[in-house]
C-alpha cells in the first residue's frame, strides 16, 4: 500500500516538491518555518481553485482558456460595485461574483454542449472578449485600494487559527472537491465522458452536458477568485491576471492530469498548483531571476506530459486462438 | 411453450444511402438462447444498437413483455433489464473494475454519495458468480483482454437483467476463457434469461443456442430451433442470394509469380502464412473479421512488428519493415479505414496524392507543386474522381470518391502490387461498380491486386484464386473454378469442406 502510494505519480510529485521546500529551506531556514508555510499556500490559493475547476474541464476533453479574463472581469466588475454602493453586505458581493464567474462559464459551455464547437477556439474567443469587456465596463481605470470598504479587502486577510481566510476557502474547495469527484455520481461522470466519451453515451451519460458543468464550474470558481484577486493586491485593472490561465493549465499538468482527459486526482491537481507556488516563492530566494522560473515551469510541464505518455501502452490484440499456434507448426 | 419477453416486428433502420435493417423480425424467449447469425455486413450490430436504445429505429415495433416500447436513450433500455455486451469495448480503461462494473448505476448510500465499499461487495459477488477471479480495485488498464470481458459482462449482470445480448463474444477471448463463457451462458440460461448470442461460429452455434434467426443484407431470412437444422441448411440461408453477373472481370493473361510469402509468422495475430502472387493476378482474401487478414496484410507493408518469414518480389528476398520500404519495393497498401490511415481530410486533394513521394517531388528541399497538381490530375482522371478541382478538400468528397483519391494516391507511386483491404466497404453501389472495374484495368495493364474483402460476392466475382482463413492462419485455397459460396463460407467459420 505504502510502495504503490509513493510510486503513484502523486507521491512521486509531493516528494518532488517537499525536496525543494527542504532544499531551500537549507539555504535560508526562514523559508520553511510555520508562518511561511502558510503563507506560501495562502499564496498559491488562488492557483489551487482555478486550477481544481481547470481539471474539470480538462478532464472531459476540453480546455478552458478564458479563466483569467474571467477572474479580471468579475474582479472588476464587485470592485466597482463596491466602489460606487460600500454599503452592500460582503454576502452580496461574493454571491454577485460567483454568479457573474457562473455566467461566464456557462456562456463556454453552452456554446460546447449544444454547438459542439471546440472549446479551445471557444475559450480563446471569450478570453478575448472579457478581456475587452473589462476594458469598456472600467474605461481602462483602476479600482485602487483607497476607494474600496475596508471589509472588502479585509474579508481574505481575516485570520482563523493563523491562516487567512483565503487560505481556509481554498482548503474548502479542495475538501469538496475530493468528495465530489470520488462519491458524487456527477463527480464521476467527468472521468466516464472524458476517458471514453462512447462508452460513457452507451452508459447513459449525457456527455455534453458535462461538459457544460465543468465550464459552469471552472467559470464560478474563477468568479470567486475574481474578487479574491482584487481584494488580495487591493487593486483592479485591465490587466488583472494576465496569462495566469497558462499556469492555471501547468498545474494541471504536472499534477497528472491528462491533456487527453479522463485522467486526474484533485490531490494531484493541487500538489501540481503547489508545486508552481513553492517554485515561485523559492526563486526570489535563492537569487534566481524570475526569467528562469518560466523555463522551469516549462520543463516541468515537458517532463510530465512525456511521463503521461509513456505510461500505459495498449496490449495487442489476440487473434490465434491457441498462442502456441506458431511453435507447433514450427515443430513440424 | 411460453412467449417470447421481448420482440422486434417489422424494424427498420436508414443510414443515409444505406438501409442497415429493413423490416426485421427477432423473438427472444425466457431461459432460451437464440442465436443470431448473418454474415459481416448483414446489420447485426445495428440491430443490437437498436435494441439497446443507442439508435432509434425509423420504423417497426419494439414489444417487452406484451407492451409496445420505445427507447429513446440506452438508459431507457437499461432500465428495462436489456442489457448488451458490445463488440467494440465501451469500457473505461482508467477506471476501476467496480467502477466499469457499475457506472451509470452507482449504489448510493442515504447521504446522496456512492458506497464504494458496496459497490466493491457486489462486484465481488457478482465477479465470482461468473468465475472471474479479479481485484475490483485493480484499474481496468492492467487487465488481460478475456479478463476486460468478463468485466463487460460482469457490467451487464449487475442490472437485473432479463435479455442478454452477447454481440461476438468469443471473438477475442482464448480458447479456455471460451469455456468459461460457455458455462456462463448456461448458467444464465438456467437462470432464465432471454439471451441472443451473436456469433459467426457454427461450433458455438450447436452448442450452445436453442433456437436461431438468420439475417442477410439487413433481412430476415428466416428463425427456427436448432435441433430442426443443420449447419449445410444455416450456410445456405446465410449466402443464398443470386451472385449477378456485374462482375466486370476481365480474363487477363495471368504472368510468372510476382511475390511469394513464405512461412509469414506473427506471436499473437498470425501463423504460417505462405501464398504467392502472380503478375495479373487478382488474389481474394476471405475471412471473417477478426480472422487475421487485415494483420497479415499489414506485415506486408511493413507497418506490424515482430514478423518472421521471407518475402520474395520477382525472386528475389526482400525486406519489409516499414512502409516506405514497402513502397520503394512495389508494393501498396489500401487500407480499410481510409479515413484515419489512408487519407488526410483536411488536406485537398492534389496534396493527398502526392502525400507518399513528397520526397521525389521537392527540388531543393521545395515542393514543386505544379508537379504535384499534374500528378493529382493524371490519376484522379484517370480513376474519375468526382470533384470541382483538384484544390478541394478531401472531407468534401464523399465516400466512394475518398477512396478513389486513396487508391490514386498509391497508383500514382507506381507499385507492382497493390492490396486493397475492404475497397468497397462503405460505399455507394455506383462507386463500387466503378472499383470493381477499375481493378480489372489495373491487372490489365500488368499490376497484380490482393483484395481483401468480408463481401463473399465481391469476392467470388472478382478474384482468379481465394484464400480463405480463419483464427490467423489460412484454411484454404480455392480456385475461381472450384469456389462456391458455401465452400468459402463453411472454411471461414471453422469447418471442413463437405459440400
Amino acid at each position: 500500500m505504502l510502495k504503490r502510494l509513493i510510486y503513484s505519480r502523486e507521491g512521486v510529485l509531493s516528494i518532488i516538491v517537499l525536496a525543494m521546500f527542504f532544499g531551500v529551506g537549507v539555504i535560508s531556514p526562514d523559508f520553511i518555518s510555520l508562518s511561511n508555510s502558510v503563507s506560501i499556500f495562502n499564496d498559491t490559493s488562488i492557483l489551487i481553485m482555478l486550477a481544481l475547476g481547470q481539471m474539470l474541464v480538462i478532464l472531459t476533453r476540453c480546455i478552458d482558456l478564458s479563466v483569467a479574463a474571467n477572474v479580471a472581469f468579475t474582479g472588476m466588475f464587485v470592485a466597482m460595485v463596491n466602489q460606487y454602493f460600500p454599503e452592500l453586505p460582503m454576502a452580496l458581493l461574493i454571491f454577485l461574483s460567483l454568479f457573474i464567474g457562473a455566467l461566464l462559464g456557462a456562456i463556454n459551455g453552452l456554446f460546447v454542449w449544444l454547438l459542439k464547437v471546440p472549446s479551445i477556439v471557444i475559450t480563446l474567443g471569450t478570453m478575448s472578449i472579457y478581456r475587452g469587456a473589462t476594458f469598456l465596463l472600467s474605461d481602462g481605470a483602476w479600482v485602487n485600494s483607497h476607494q474600496m470598504s475596508e471589509s472588502f479587502i479585509g474579508l481574505p486577510r481575516y485570520e482563523i487559527l493563523s491562516m487567512p481566510v483565503l487560505g481556509w476557502m481554498a482548503i474548502v474547495a479542495i475538501i469538496l472537491f475530493f468528495w465530489a469527484m470520488k462519491f458524487s455520481v456527477w463527480g464521476r461522470n467527468f472521468y466516464s465522458a472524458g476517458g471514453n466519451p462512447m462508452a460513457a453515451f452507451y452508459s447513459g451519460v449525457n456527455v455534453g452536458k458535462v461538459q457544460f458543468y465543468a465550464f459552469l464550474v471552472s467559470g464560478t470558481l474563477s468568479g470567486l477568485c475574481g474578487y479574491l484577486w482584487v481584494s488580495r493586491f487591493a487593486v483592479a485593472y485591465v490587466d488583472v491576471a494576465n496569462g495566469f490561465e497558462l499556469q492555471v493549465i501547468a498545474a494541471c499538468v504536472i499534477g497528472g492530469v491528462s491533456i487527453v482527459g479522463g485522467l486526474g486526482t484533485v490531490v494531484g491537481c493541487v500538489i501540481g498548483a503547489l508545486f508552481i507556488g513553492v517554485v515561485n516563492n523559492a526563486l526570489p530566494i535563492i537569487g534566481v531571476s524570475p526569467f528562469w522560473q518560466m523555463a522551469i515551469s516549462g520543463l516541468v510541464i515537458i517532463i510530465a506530459v512525456i511521463a503521461n505518455a509513456t505510461s500505459g501502452k495498449d496490449k495487442a490484440r489476440i487473434i490465434l486462438r491457441n498462442p502456441n499456434a506458431n511453435d507447433e507448426i514450427r515443430a513440424n | 411453450m411460453n412467449n417470447a419477453i421481448f420482440s422486434l416486428k417489422k424494424v427498420s433502420k436508414v443510414f443515409p444511402g444505406v438501409k442497415a435493417l429493413d423490416g426485421v423480425d427477432l423473438h427472444l424467449y425466457p431461459g432460451q438462447v437464440t442465436a443470431l447469425i448473418g454474415e459481416n455486413g448483414a446489420g447485426k450490430s445495428t440491430l443490437v444498437k437498436t435494441m439497446t436504445g443507442i439508435y432509434q429505429p425509423d420504423g417497426g415495433e419494439i414489444i417487452f413483455n406484451g407492451k409496445s416500447v420505445q427507447f429513446h436513450s440506452p438508459h431507457d433500455s437499461h432500465a428495462l433489464g436489456i442489457t448488451a455486451i458490445h463488440q467494440e469495448t465501451v469500457l473505461f480503461d482508467d477506471l476501476a473494475v467496480a467502477e466499469n462494473i457499475f457506472l451509470g448505476n452507482y449504489p448510493m448510500t442515504k447521504h446522496f454519495s456512492i458506497d464504494w465499499p458496496a459497490m466493491e461487495a457486489r462486484s465481488q459477488e457478482i465477479l465470482s458468480s461468473i468465475n472471474a477471479h479479479m481485484n475490483p480495485n485493480q484499474i481496468l488498464r492492467e487487465l488481460s483482454i478475456g479478463q476486460k470481458h468478463m468485466v463487460g459482462i460482469a457490467r451487464a449482470l449487475s442490472v437485473d437483467a432479463k435479455v442478454v445480448i452477447l454481440d461476438e463474444p468469443t471473438a477475442a477471448l482464448s480458447h479456455h476463457e471460451i469455456h468459461e463463457l460457455y458455462e456462463l451462458v448456461n448458467t444464465l440460461r438456467d437462470q432464465g434469461k432471454a439471451i441472443l448470442f451473436i456469433t459467426h461460429k457454427f461450433d458455438e452455434i450447436f452448442t450452445l443456442a436453442d433456437r436461431y434467426t438468420v439475417f442477410r443484407d439487413g433481412s430476415f431470412v428466416g428463425e427456427g430451433f436448432i435441433k430442426d437444422t443443420n449447419e449445410a441448411q444455416l450456410v445456405e440461408m446465410m449466402v443464398a442470394r443470386s451472385i449477378e453477373a456485374t462482375y466486370p472481370k476481365k480474363d487477363v493473361e495471368i504472368g510468372e509469380t510476382l511475390l511469394e510469402v513464405s512461412n509469414l509468422c506473427h506471436t499473437t495475430e498470425f501463423a504460417d502464412i505462405s501464398f504467392s502472387l502472380k503478375k495479373g493476378e487478382i488474389l481474394g482474401v476471405y475471412g471473417l473479421v477478426g480472422s487475421g487478414r487485415t494483420e497479415v496484410m499489414q506485415a506486408l507493408f511493413g507497418t506490424t512488428d515482430h514478423v518472421t518469414g521471407s518475402v520474395k518480389m520477382n525472386g528475389k528476398e526482400v525486406i519489409i519493415h516499414s512502409p516506405k520500404e514497402a513502397i520503394d519495393n512495389g508494393i501498396v497498401y489500401v487500407p480499410e479505414e481510409r479515413q484515419k490511415q489512408g487519407i488526410v481530410l483536411e488536406l485537398p486533394i492534389y496534396q493527398n496524392v502526392s502525400l507518399p513521394q513528397m520526397e521525389r517531388l521537392a527540388k531543393h528541399g521545395q515542393i514543386d507543386q505544379e508537379g504535384e497538381m499534374a500528378l493529382a490530375r493524371q490519376y484522379c482522371e484517370r480513376l474519375q474522381v468526382k470533384a470541382s478541382c483538384w484544390d478541394e478538400k478531401v472531407m468534401n468528397l464523399s465516400g466512394g470518391n475518398q477512396q478513389k483519391v486513396v487508391i490514386a494516391k498509391w497508383l500514382a507511386t507506381n507499385p507492382k502490387v497493390i492490396i486493397l483491404d475492404e475497397p468497397t466497404k462503405g460505399i455507394d453501389i455506383g462507386s463500387k461498380a466503378a472499383v470493381h472495374e477499375f481493378m480489372s484495368e489495373l491487372v490489365d495493364s500488368g499490376l497484380s491486386v490482393i483484395m481483401v474483402s468480408s463481401e463473399l460476392p465481391e469476392i467470388l466475382g472478382m478474384s482468379d484464386r481465394i484464400l480463405v482463413m480463419n483464427e490467423g492462419l489460412i484454411v484454404g485455397e480455392l480456385s475461381r473454378a472450384d469456389a462456391t459460396p458455401e465452400k468459402v463460407v463453411s472454411l471461414a467459420t471453422g469447418g471442413s469442406v463437405t459440400c
